[in-house]
């Protein structure tokens, strides 16, 4: 028989994650979970982040993921792709047996012309490992010893609400879990005061009109609620509601919520509740994020040097992407699981000449800073760093090509991500393209063989982390994926 | 024995692995295929087994007995009764040979010892197979016998009773009434009782007190909203359009009609005729037109680049799942790319399910402004006559339009045209273009000016130009022309070739005199984009050219007051072409300015050919056609007094119409003339289509009603019609689920092979034959649950007891969860007497953390948009029901996600629960609740001297229960104690007084008010406030 102790602790437990999760089932951790209920189950906690969480497919590469997404469309023709022949067809039509008569947006279907454009700007190798970049990443031109190119990234959504939604949910549909819920579902915190899954927003300089985001691309889908995104935000609260009200102290707020403790226990006592114990624990989790959460986001403690090196000017009105950039680091160290940054201006329809050199100058200082710091601090090899957007642009010039300007559209036929550390080569690339930068002549990723990688790296079989919802056992990669071994370190 | 039955019983209602099975399975009763088999079958082997035709490995089925008996491919049979040794299945659950092992180790399937055991049981008590239980019609069951029948209060307690004397266990006695009154109220009007209406039922003595307070609640009007509430959910009903740009809609009309519905207790099966085809309905009434568009409430987008048939689809996709969902608990979708792995639902049903829904006069892609059609007007009675005001404006400037005079002039002016020679067009000495936003031009050789730099948005082209000396000017010609490097080889430099002229705007350059023209004509005008909106001195109305792209146009302004009169050379002068309208980049590519001196300045050619040789032509010998062009064509392009008229009548049309927009609307259903072909979508897509299909069911389920026509509405007749197995089922579990927290299938969006056995089945079908019986009684049906012995009991038992029945699946005990996002904010304000109950209208704006959308939307071009920027509202709006707070589908409402409320981006009729340390940050800071507390701690002193009373009191409104001693102990110790913290900072207290709206009134003590708010506030976050008990 059971004794009511450990039964108890279970039944708790099962409060915790949701009456319906299966799937991993009792072995997987809730992202926002009471610690001081789980001690009480044992092996459930990996002390320090360290050791095998039980539920782990096989021993993980990678610990936690930095995501540093960039949502609109970046051009991996103007920055990764490198194609001298390209100069050759500047100007020329597109030949037909390239563009195959693949499908395009609605807003260049009906372009009599399709232009190719070269990039309209210089190009050199970085590294032992001799990587092309172009002058635009002169900063990342510096870590590519550290970098994993995957220039051959496809996706089938051509406009950014599916694509995003496809490249964060494994389905061009709203309905499903983003990937950071799926990993909060599946191997859960590694830490006691913050959430397993943050997010961050920023916006670029390049195109201020750029696409809107929606709450679904860190959305838990059918998943239950504790795994959404978390978002941090620069404006007020970091975390929604985390400050107590004007004039109330933190000791008095400790006063109040130990009344708030003494009464719900004795109600537990009297009603025999379980889910009550759980709300008492998490009343004492919401007390110590409101001391923990702003001790993250002071970067005042950051050492000058520090700030300097990814760019950070004031620290107090910065909300831009090299904040996020050092937030990301300084919750990976506190155990935070996935941090999730949305960078927006990507989406260069018109002006790219002059809209991309911003909105690239904004991310490569603090990318290459990112992954520096990583490495100093010996944190890369177990912290997986991403780097792209949902999907590329196209050769083709979107409007008028003039002498030194032009537009691209959407083109989701191949785009360029980068990864670094987190068990995947360094120094490496993977894939190749057309001379147009259009097609993928070797070595395709799909969007959901890169999931099945991330999701490999992190110890997770990807046909294994299912949840069970409308009798279906759901994925994050539908049936399809499979894991991109040659990038593997 | 009894034990045993019970742990097997448990095991299948998946709520506990018990170990040591094993030992009690020989004695335990022959496995029941649909509750022990089934699902281990289902989850485990019909992937690969099953209904599938496209994934079928080695030709075995193993869904129907058939095809098991017989085998696969192999020959073996999967299945030979009473012979565990002759049985393919059995062997190979048994094999140790990864190779032949069954599931596969790759398959990511597992199955248990226990399960193995079940189905060799099985197996050898012949293999039995039964048609799964939810697609046979429910028969009314008798309800069972029971030992403790003096605790039975219906037939429903039998049940439930009887299962629980099975296991051993006893039900808990009756809640007190307090509790039961608090539980009742909360689950039928969503808001806690009132101090009075605690007051009065314990008062009443009546042995059927309870009954009459169900009766009570009934009537309420926030009984209709408590189960809109879940319908909303159900419907996906949101304020936005959800993908992409996310700008607004409006369905509140929709909304009011299901509150309104619930209200007057509509029959189900009455709703859901309307719900689905309302407006197929005979003589269909404006409401019953409303709520058909419970299948418009679904996300529409408008992103730039959208391809609208991929849309289309995803519309049509939505409108099955949800209805197949929310009327049959099928999963539907799973057979939009192929065949349903589980149930027996072909690909092709799916397609001919969804060509019910594929007959609507809707386009792919209308989420930009507003409601999209086919919508519904819903106009007021003093709405009607201001409309009608309007509407009568309108004719009577017509009607002066049409008049004689006019005619007069028209008579005149064709006299002229018949004598008139072709005007000629000088060009200027010198001119020049720059654009004011930065459009830089070159000149080409034929004089006009090519611009050479990206459009902007917006631009004004400003143009300087001096006339051939001696020249006097008596018209500006502006030629808009085409050019290959255009898109749509222009003349605009939008997309399609269009342009947008707002305004022409003139003055001379050495008095900066305004110029005012006299007429403007063009060769050629987009209806309703006609030139003379280029002198109308709107910068939103322009003459525009579509169809006409990739031609040349013209358009000649005349002057007033001819330049240079008298022999003088005329002035240098600046013009402006304006094109600012909203239309982004409508600006030409190339255009050539020129000038006349001729008396009566007109076209190149004054008219197109055709209407010359009308006006040529004797009155009399003009066709009715020909003169009713040159009719328009005057009115429209040439004179002054019938574009003085127009432009009125443009602008009461404007008034009209933009009120007529404002008037509230619903989108809705309505069948176009003739209906779109529907196909089998290959893999779903929407761009591979292929077998035609026409509309039809599922063959597994009953056929659609004989002599009817296939449609809508004959599909949701099909659905409530008695012989349907599923629908009264799903919709009974749906109120139980509402009133347990679990439904007796738990799966409730789910009752297909996948389906999670029903805790009580002979329960479930009792409910479901008695609620059809009831003719669809939604009110007979809750109170069915809500006056039995089993909703009645206590939910608080004993750690022992909880342990026996951990989800309380058994109903060993009363309910106890909590409560749903919007009811936890709803009692806050209704405890604080905040709360403003008016029922129904548009969506409310309440207090949200800024910024929470604008970091999520477009920035620039914002105001071309709804529903970008978050405006909070004031007074009453603050505090309305949380059903009403604007529902953004991108960035739903912050603090009603936080408590599991879905984004209502797709159909849900379960929402998780879960208990986060968020929930609890924003229960204690978020300003809603802060303020609720403040005003809770006013009624607090208002409502008593006595400081344990007034604890009391507070805790009564929120519990419905007085504190114990103990619990008031503590309350007071705080109330002490922070009265201690804020005597040392009393400019602390007045700032915590300071948090929302509501007036603060005259405070005698501010230190000792934001004690008691801190203690209301306590009182506010317990447990047991946010929980039903």
């Amino acid at each position: 028989m059971t004794s009511e102790s450990l039964l108890r602790t279970q039944l708790t437990r099962r409060a915790f994650f949701g009456r319906s999760a299966t799937g991993l089932g009792t072995a997987a951790l809730a992202s926002l979970l009471g610690p001081s209920l789980l001690q009480g189950a044992g092996s459930l906690t990996a002390p320090g982040g360290g050791g095998l969480l039980p539920g782990l497919h096989f021993a993980p590469k990678a610990k936690r993921v930095i995501y540093l997404f960039q949502s609109g469309g970046p051009s991996h023709i103007d920055m990764f792709d490198y194609k001298p022949s390209l100069k050759s067809h500047h100007g020329e039509e597109l030949p037909a047996s390239i563009r195959m008569g693949q499908r395009l947006t609605g807003m260049t279907s009906g372009q009599k012309s399709f232009p190719c454009v070269a990039p309209m700007f210089s190009w050199k190798q970085h590294g032992k490992s001799g990587a092309w970049l172009s002058e635009l990443l002169p900063h990342l031109g510096g870590v590519v010893d550290d970098v994993c190119f995957v220039k051959t990234m496809w996706t089938e959504a051509i406009n950014h609400d599916p694509a995003c939604t496809f490249i964060q949910t494994g389905s061009q549909q709203a309905g499903r879990p983003a990937l950071g819920s799926w990993l909060s579902y599946g191997i859960g915190s590694e830490n006691a005061q913050l959430p397993a899954y943050v997010v961050m927003i920023s916006q670029g300089s390049g195109n201020k009109t750029d696409q809107p985001l929606s709450s679904r691309y860190w959305g838990s889908g059918f998943l239950p609620g504790q795994h959404q995104g978390v978002r941090f935000r620069s404006q007020g609260d970091p975390v929604l509601y985390l400050s107590d009200p004007p004039g109330v102290s933190r000791d008095a707020r400790r006063s109040m919520l130990d009344t708030v403790g003494a009464l719900n226990q004795l109600s537990a006592d009297a009603v025999g509740d379980p889910e009550i114990d759980a709300r008492i624990a998490q009343y004492e989790m919401a007390f110590r994020m409101q001391a923990s959460v702003p001790e993250l986001t002071d970067l005042s403690t950051e050492p000058a040097h520090v700030r300097a090196a990814y760019g950070l000017k004031d620290t107090a009105t910065d909300g831009g992407f090299a904040r996020n950039c050092l937030l990301a680091r300084r919750m990976i160290e506190r155990g935070v699981r996935f941090v999730q940054l949305m960078h927006r201006g990507w989406d260069q329809h018109g002006d790219l000449p002059n809209q991309i050199r911003g909105q690239a100058r904004d991310i490569d200082q603090p990318s290459a800073a990112l992954v520096n710091d990583l490495k100093q601090r010996g944190l890369l090899e177990d912290t997986l760093v991403i780097w792209g957007g949902e999907f590329g642009r196209t050769v083709y010039s979107q409007g008028q090509l003039s002498k030194d300007n032009h537009g691209r559209d959407h083109h989701g036929r191949c785009f360029t991500v980068w990864m670094a550390g987190g068990g995947v080569k360094p120094g490496y690339t993977h894939g190749e393209t057309d001379d147009f930068c259009y097609n993928i002549v070797r070595d395709p990723v799909h969007i959901h063989d890169f999931n099945a990688t991330l999701l490999h790296l992190l110890g997770l079989d990807h046909t294994q982390l299912t949840y069970k919802f409308q009798g279906r056992h759901f994925r994050l990669t539908d049936v399809h994926g499979d894991v991109v071994k040659a990038i593997l370190a | 024995m009894i034990t045993c039955w019970i742990r097997g019983l448990r095991r299948a209602l998946g709520t506990f692995a018990i170990s040591g099975l094993g030992v009690c399975l020989s004695a335990a009763p022959a496995p029941d295929f649909n509750r022990d088999i089934r699902p281990i079958l289902s989850d485990t082997c019909f992937a690969c087994h099953g209904p599938d035709d496209g994934k079928r490995k080695a030709g075995l089925r193993l869904d129907l007995p058939e095809n098991a008996l017989k085998g696969g491919k192999s020959g073996h049979p999967a299945i030979t009764p009473g012979k565990m040794e002759a049985s393919e299945l059995v062997r190979r659950i048994l094999s140790t040979d990864p190779e032949s092992v069954m599931p596969p180790p790759d398959s990511g399937r597992k199955i248990t010892p226990a399960q193995i055991e079940l189905l060799q049981r099985w197996v050898a008590d012949g293999g039995r197979y039964a048609q799964h239980w939810a697609f046979v019609p429910p028969a009314r069951p008798t309800p069972p016998t029971v030992q403790q029948s003096p605790w039975v209060r219906s037939p429903l307690d039998q049940f439930v009773l009887a299962r629980l004397e099975q296991g051993g266990l006893h039900p808990r006695p009756e809640a007190d009434r307090a509790t039961l009154l608090r539980r009742a109220s909360l689950d039928l009007t969503g808001l806690p009782p009132s101090v009075e209406e605690l007051d009065a039922f314990l008062a009443d003595r009546r042995p059927d007190a309870y009954e009459q307070v169900v009766e009570r609640l009934f009537r309420s009007p926030h009984h209709g909203e408590r189960l809109a509430l879940d319908w909303l959910d159900t419907a996906r009903y949101a304020d936005t359009h959800g993908y992409h740009i996310d700008s607004a809609r409006d369905m509140s009309l929709w909304r009011d009609g299901v509150i309104a519905a619930f209200n007057a207790n509509q029959r189900f099966d009455a709703f859901t005729l309307e719900q689905l085809a309302g407006d197929l309905l005979p003589n269909a009434t404006p409401e019953q037109r409303i709520a058909s568009g419970f299948n418009r409430n679904h996300m529409i987008n408008y992103e730039g680049g959208a391809i609208p048939e991929e849309y289309h689809a995803a519309y049509l996709h939505d409108r099955v799942n949800t209805t197949a969902t929310a009327w049959l608990g099928l999963t539907l979708a799973c057979a939009q790319c192929h065949d349903h792995k589980y149930d027996p639902i072909t690909q092709r049903d799916y397609y001919r399910f969804y060509a019910f829904f594929n007959s609507i006069d809707e386009s792919g892609l209308d989420g930009r402004y507003g409601n999209a059609k086919p919508l519904i007007k819903r106009p007021e009675p003093a709405n009607s006559a201001e409309l009608a005001r309007r509407e009568a404006e309108v004719k009577e400037l017509e009607a002066q339009l049409e008049g004689p005079e006019l005619g007069a002039v028209q008579v005149r002016w064709e006299r002229d045209l018949a004598a008139s020679e072709p005007t000629s067009w000088l060009a200027p000495s010198r001119w020049e273009v720059a654009g004011v936003r930065g459009t830089e031009f070159d000149r080409l050789d034929d004089g006009s000016y090519w611009a050479r730099t990206p459009a902007p948005e917006q631009e004004t082209y400003r143009v300087r130009l001096t006339a051939e000396p001696g020249h006097r000017i008596t018209a500006v010609r502006l030629e808009v022309l085409p050019d290959d490097r255009l898109p749509s080889h222009g003349p605009g430099r939008f997309e399609n070739g269009n342009i947008g002229l707002s305004e022409v705007r003139g003055e001379r350059t050495d008095t900066q005199e305004v110029l005012r023209w006299r007429t403007a004509t063009a060769d050629f005008s987009q209806d309703g984009y006609g030139i003379s909106q280029a002198i109308d001195g709107r910068a939103d109305t322009v003459w525009a050219i579509l169809p006409q792209a990739g031609k040349a146009h013209e358009a000649v302004f005349e002057l007033a007051t001819p330049l240079g009169d008298g022999g003088e050379s005329a002035p240098p002068l600046q013009l402006d072409l304006v094109f600012e309208s909203g239309f982004p980049r409508h600006q030409p590519g190339r255009i050539r300015v020129t000038t006349t001196d001729a008396a009566h300045p007109g076209l190149k050619s004054p008219l197109p050919p055709q209407l010359l040789a009308s006006a040529r032509r004797p009155v009399g010998e003009r066709t009715r056609e020909q003169a009713a062009e040159l009719r328009d064509y005057f009115r429209k392009e040439v004179s002054p007094e019938a574009r003085k008229l127009r432009s009125q009548i443009d602008v009461a049309r404007r008034r009209r119409d933009e009120y007529e927009r404002d008037l509230p609307s619903a989108m809705v259903m309505g069948e176009m003339a003739a209906p779109r072909d529907t196909f089998v979508l290959t893999r779903g897509d929407y761009d591979k289509k292929g077998e035609k299909v026409l509309p039809g069911t599922p063959a597994f389920l009953p056929p659609l009603p004989a002599g009817e026509p296939v449609n809508r509405l004959t599909l949701a007749r099909w659905l409530v019609s008695p012989a349907n197995p599923l629908t009264a089922r799903v919709v009974v579990n749906r109120y139980w689920q509402m009133f347990f927290g679990v439904g007796l299938v738990k799966t409730s969006e789910n009752f297909g092979s996948q389906a999670d056995w029903p805790s009580h089945p002979e329960l479930l079908d009792w409910l479901a034959t008695e609620f059809v019986r009831s003719g669809w009684d939604v009110r007979a049906l809750q109170r069915w649950i809500v006056t039995s012995a089993t909703y009645r009991q206590s939910s608080s038992a004993p750690r022992a007891g909880v342990m026996e029945d951990p989800e309380n699946r058994l109903l060993s005990r009363g309910p106890r969860f909590r409560l749903q996002a919007e009811a936890v904010r709803d009692l806050a304000l209704q405890v604080s007497g905040l709360l403003r109950p008016r029922i129904g209208g548009g969506s409310v704006f309440p207090y949200q953390p800024p910024g929470l959308w604008e970091e999520l939307m477009s920035r620039g071009d914002n105001d071309a948009f709804t529903a970008q920027k978050y405006v909070q509202d004031h007074d009453e709006k603050l505090y309305r029901r949380s059903m009403y707070t604007f529902w953004k589908r991108t960035s739903a409402p912050a603090n009603l996600t936080t408590f599991d409320a879905p984004d209502r981006q797709v159909c849900t009729v379960r929402r998780p629960r879960t208990n986060t340390p968020l929930q609890a940050l924003a229960l204690l800071n978020d300003p809603t609740y802060v303020e609720a507390a403040r005003r809770l701690a006013g009624r607090m002193l208002a409502a008593d001297t006595d400081d344990r009373r007034r604890i009391a009191y507070a805790f009564r409104l929120a519990t419905a229960r007085l504190p114990t001693a103990a619990e008031t102990e503590l309350l007071l110790r705080l109330h002490q104690d922070q009265v201690a913290r804020f005597r040392k900072d009393e400019n602390g207290a007045r700032r915590l007084l300071s948090v929302g709206e509501s007036a603060l009134g005259p405070v005698t003590d501010p230190v000792d008010l934001a004690a008691w708010t801190m203690v209301a506030s306590a009182i506010l976050n317990l447990d047991e406030t946010i929980t039903k008990g």
